[in-house]
């Protein structure tokens, strides 16, 4: 483990020293190519804002408002049903929506659950195992304004399901 | 299909507000989450200044082809679309990984710039090419390898092996993400077969 910490903490200096002295050694001017690549970062993140608020605004109403609570209660029964345990049920539902709201719920499960229980150790490889997949789509398609986004919301959610209930069962497999 | 799912994320959720008796709330989430944005993309502006810098040096110095000449078998399989040697290519190994290593800080200007270029070789400007969605799939299913927040969490809870949930996490990913790339190419040949 502490190998892998060492190597994500050293990753992101040497691969800047890399390029540095990669691009000294070409005799680039590497200031004003970092600045000229920086202003494109204004530019896209401005235009990124828009679709991010947009959705932001839809999910944290969607929520505040207990209609997402009320469809997860109507849910679980059936959910719990199939075999999935129901403590877990509204983590699932959240993981691809909200990525904030997620993580908030995967501390609230290991702090009344234990970090070493069933649950916590379920909420927490589930929250490592899958990403916020409408952020991500947000983000990315808004970026560069792509407006058709054909199967790619079907592809992402359907791989979201697939990870939640991989998760289930390698956690009640290994442990 | 975005377009009906955000009007419909807002409209049960106001309708919902109206007899649950919480219009309090909601015009309350709307002013908070709209300024919430507004700080996340402040943010990520401020990582996106840095790393494309960055990526525009290493681009220059032509670090991102030979990174892509290196993986180009494994990149030409999974995106047969793009051309090979395009500095695209060296941006999606870029991306994927900052993923695996946890550092989604540095991941999401590199994504972006992959889709950035993916947009210059797309031929309809307002639809997703099959690259795209292709990307969009490995990076929705989560690719971390190491949950460095979640043992961060574990940690602050006081258990016994904050750790041990990375082999099962690596398994889910594993499994999460061929499923995507299963998923992808099913539905782009339905839709090739449906034309």
């Amino acid at each position: 483990m502490s190998i892998i910490t060492t190597i994500s903490l050293s990753i992101i200096p040497l691969f800047i020293l890399i390029v540095l002295l990669v691009a000294t050694w070409k005799r680039l001017p590497a200031y004003e190519l970092f600045v000229e690549g920086g202003k494109e970062g204004i530019t896209l993140a401005i235009s990124i804002l828009p679709f991010l608020l947009g959705m932001l605004v839809a999910i944290t109403v969607l929520r505040s408002s207990g209609a997402l609570d009320a469809f997860i209660q109507l849910i679980t029964p059936l959910l719990s049903w199939l075999g999935f345990p129901p403590d877990i049920v509204p983590l699932g539902l959240i993981r691809p929506v909200s990525g904030t709201a997620a993580l908030a719920m995967t501390t609230e499960l290991i702090q009344t659950h234990g970090p070493d229980s069933f649950i916590g150790r379920l909420a927490s490889t589930m929250q490592g195992s899958t990403d916020t997949t409408l952020y991500i789509l947000t983000i990315y398609f808004g970026a560069i304004g792509i407006k058709r986004i054909r199967y790619a919301l079907k592809v992402g959610l359907l791989a979201d399901l697939i990870g939640i209930i991989a998760s289930v069962i390698v956690v009640s497999w290994i442990f | 299909m975005v377009n009906v799912i955000w009007v419909m994320m807002l409209v049960i959720g106001i309708i919902y507000a109206l007899f649950n008796g919480t219009l309090e709330e909601v015009n309350q989430a709307i002013f908070e989450s709209a300024d919430q944005a507004i700080s996340l993309v402040i943010q990520l502006m401020s990582v996106l200044i840095f790393w494309l810098g960055i990526m525009k040096i290493a681009e220059r110095a032509h670090i991102l082809k030979a990174l892509s000449s290196f993986f180009r078998p494994l990149i030409t399989r999974l995106f047969p679309e793009l051309p090979r040697d395009h500095p695209v290519i060296g941006y999606i190994l870029s991306n994927i990984t900052a993923n695996i290593f946890g550092l989604g800080n540095a991941a999401t200007p590199m994504g972006i710039k992959a889709m950035e270029e993916m947009q210059t070789l797309n031929q309809s400007k307002d639809t997703a090419s099959r690259s795209m969605i292709t990307f969009l799939a490995l990076n929705t299913s989560g690719l971390t390898l190491i949950p460095t927040t979640v043992i961060a969490i574990r940690m602050q809870y006081e258990s016994t092996a904050p750790t041990e949930i990375v082999g099962t996490t690596i398994i889910a990913t594993v499994i999460s993400t061929i499923s995507a790339l299963l998923l992808d190419r099913f539905f782009y040949y339905r839709s090739v077969w449906r034309k």
